[in-house]
């Protein structure tokens, strides 16, 4: 470092040394970035382009037994042009697991950005004492694992074991089975919920911090409460990076797949395929189906790239708008 | 304990002129609703943390049967029965895990860094499409890339080994994200210039200039992506057949299915999952230092 240091000082003030013509440089140059990128390029193929290619590849395919399926070339792979995939479409187990995910993710976006929201903006209150400590612990759980987040909350709900039904039962109240029905889809909410709300507040704090004091201060003469202050300029400024963590909590709730697999054997409720997820890997690994479940993967991947440009989309045009107002 | 947004006065990304510290004093009064709210928050996102805390301290039988938040007296034996269980193939998970997170994290920060910042300071052709390419990874549900994985990894006889769950780690298209935002803010481009015009090849201005001065965000980088591939569960689950190789959330994950038949290893799975968290957060404590604020901000801003 120190010698490089020094040669540059030499180079810069007498040069006395032979500098590469510019266009030596520039050609340098020009390949320079490929070869940076030549690693991530080459991960990038391995490891998502083929797969990718190879899951669209197998959804057209099929096994076709001849015979009774004995012997060697009894099985063999043929084109089932689009068979796996009006199977997929029509299979009402996957159409369950997408409502169930569906009604789940109604329930997790809105109360975990709500609630990333409101601490947020308590922290960026004026005032407000013991933050650096809560916010520390309100983030904790992004450090903990899905699965090990899944199973401390599954201890929580059983009944044997948990401090809830413990003081329902001492005040003599019903005790509802989490694990079950309508209170199942609260209880996996809850995990994600309490899973990504610290994270999501770190992104909104973050860019409450950035807005200018004068702002406030010019509000504050105007005689703005700390309410108006923040329902009128805090949220409106922050909304970039609420649609950001909004988009990001869709594509995460779509993708559902550890907590429920998680909950699975503490209770009979959580089906093998209760998320599109499960069943795809249910189908894959358990029933051995390779084609189908990477026809529903493929279907499942297509939903989502369309989404996300359709609400990327659409929060341009948002953002354009605005800008021209 | 420090805040997290100690980073602010540290000379990361340039940081936004008016921020929380140019206000005005705080008057010594305290904001009773923010204060309380946020004290509700942070009791809700540590009551799981302390329930397994305290549940690790109980013998079998004390779990179900003394009040729950009152400790017992099984600690030393929940560990002992850890240590125990299958000739502690616990410890063979957690190395493991801090195998695959360790070294995947290092080497997909270096990946990240590498491609962020070609990203980042070169113009070249096809420069946006990589990017945008690279980025829709970002959105590939993760078994959509499991199960195909899995199928070209058996064809090359590598499935149920480190490498497999290793390997498909590497290249996380967010960390490449982030780097190229940080090193766009961190990496001046006359620095680069007066570099070349010293006649350092590309490779060595790299290296030597440029790198050292991302290094504080590729340390957020580092943690995104150790704390990722250390929580992945999909993909070991996937590609793992091997219990040696298991990473500790499959790990964890086994013994809980195992578990529900055996009410006795109820006891291990929690002193098990108590012991899991442990790193993770000392991790956290230690790293929030470097950790920087700005960076997820300016990830959000532009």
């Amino acid at each position: 470092m120190r010698s490089t240091a020094r040669r540059w000082s030499y180079g810069v003030k007498g040069a006395p040394y032979a500098h590469p013509s510019p266009t030596t440089t520039l050609k340098r140059a020009r390949s320079a970035p490929y070869l940076f990128l030549l690693p991530a390029v080459l991960l990038f193929a391995l490891f998502f382009a083929l797969p990718i290619g190879y899951a669209v590849w197998l959804s057209f395919r099929k096994v076709k037994v001849s015979g009774l399926g004995l012997g060697s070339g009894a099985r063999n792979e043929v084109w089932a042009g689009l068979e796996n995939y009006t199977d997929a479409l029509s299979d009402s187990e996957l159409l369950h697991g997408t409502l169930r995910v569906l009604g789940y993710g109604c329930i997790v976006v809105p109360v975990m950005l709500g609630l990333a929201l409101l601490f947020a903006l308590m922290l960026d209150s004026e005032k407000v004492r013991l933050a650096p400590v809560t916010r520390l612990a309100i983030f904790l759980p992004y450090a903990i694992p899905g699965v090990v987040a899944a199973l401390l909350w599954g201890f929580l709900y059983l009944p044997d074991v948990s401090p809830f039904y413990f003081v329902l039962d001492r005040l003599g109240m019903p005790q509802p089975d989490l694990l079950d029905g309508g209170p199942l889809f609260v209880a996996l909410s809850n995990i994600a919920v309490w899973g990504g709300t610290g994270f999501n507040m770190i992104v909104i704090y973050t860019s409450l911090q950035a807005i200018p004091a004068e702002v406030y201060e010019a509000a504050k003469l105007d005689g703005a409460t700390p309410l108006q202050i923040a329902l009128r300029i805090k949220i409106p400024m922050v909304s970039p990076s609420l649609v950001l963590t909004f988009f990001f909590s869709i594509i995460a709730t779509l993708q559902v797949f550890n907590e429920p697999t998680t909950l699975k054997p503490l209770t009979n409720s959580v089906s093998t395929t209760w998320s599109p997820l499960m069943k795809v890997h249910r189908d894959a690994f358990g029933e051995g189906d390779i084609y189908g479940a990477a026809a529903q993967a493929v279907i499942i991947a297509f939903a989502t790239l369309l989404l996300s440009f359709g609400f990327l989309r659409a929060a341009n045009r948002r953002q354009k708008q605005e800008a021209a107002r | 304990m420090s805040s997290l947004a100690v980073p602010r006065t540290e000379p990361v990304a340039d940081s936004t002129p008016g921020t929380a510290q140019d206000r005005p004093p705080l008057r010594r009064r305290i904001a009773l609703i923010p204060t309380v709210t946020l004290l509700l928050g942070a009791l809700y996102c540590l009551l799981p943390v302390a329930w397994v805390v305290i549940a690790a301290t109980k013998s079998g039988r004390e779990l179900f049967s003394t009040f729950t938040f009152l400790p017992g007296t099984g600690f030393a034996g929940n560990i002992r029965d850890l240590d125990a269980y299958r000739d502690g193939v616990y410890w063979q998970w957690m190395g493991n895990s801090a195998l695959y997170a360790g070294l995947g994290a290092l080497l997909s920060t270096c990946v990240s860094a590498i491609s962020g910042y070609a990203l980042a300071i070169y113009r070249f052709r096809g420069r946006e499409t990589l990017f945008n390419v690279l980025l829709a990874g970002v959105l590939m549900p993760p078994v959509i890339l499991a199960v195909p994985q899995y199928l070209l990894l058996a064809k090359a006889d590598l499935t149920d080994s480190y490498l497999s769950v290793l390997l498909p780690q590497i290249l996380f298209p967010y960390g490449v994200y982030l780097a190229r935002i940080y090193a766009a803010a961190a990496v001046p481009a006359d620095v680069i210039e007066a570099g070349r015009m010293d006649g350092a090849s590309e490779w060595r201005i790299f290296t030597r200039i440029a790198l050292p001065m991302m290094i504080p965000g590729m340390v957020t980088v580092f943690l995104f992506q150790f704390v990722a591939i250390w929580n992945n569960f999909l993909l070991p689950y996937i590609m793992l057949s091997d219990d040696e190789k298991f990473p500790i959330t499959l790990g964890l994950f086994t013994l809980l299915e195992q578990g529900a038949n055996t009410p006795a290893l109820y006891t291990l799975v929690i002193t098990g999952a108590l012991l899991a968290v442990f790193p993770l957060v000392v991790l956290f404590l230690v790293i929030q230092r470097f950790w920087s604020l700005d960076l997820l901000s300016g990830a959000v801003k532009s």
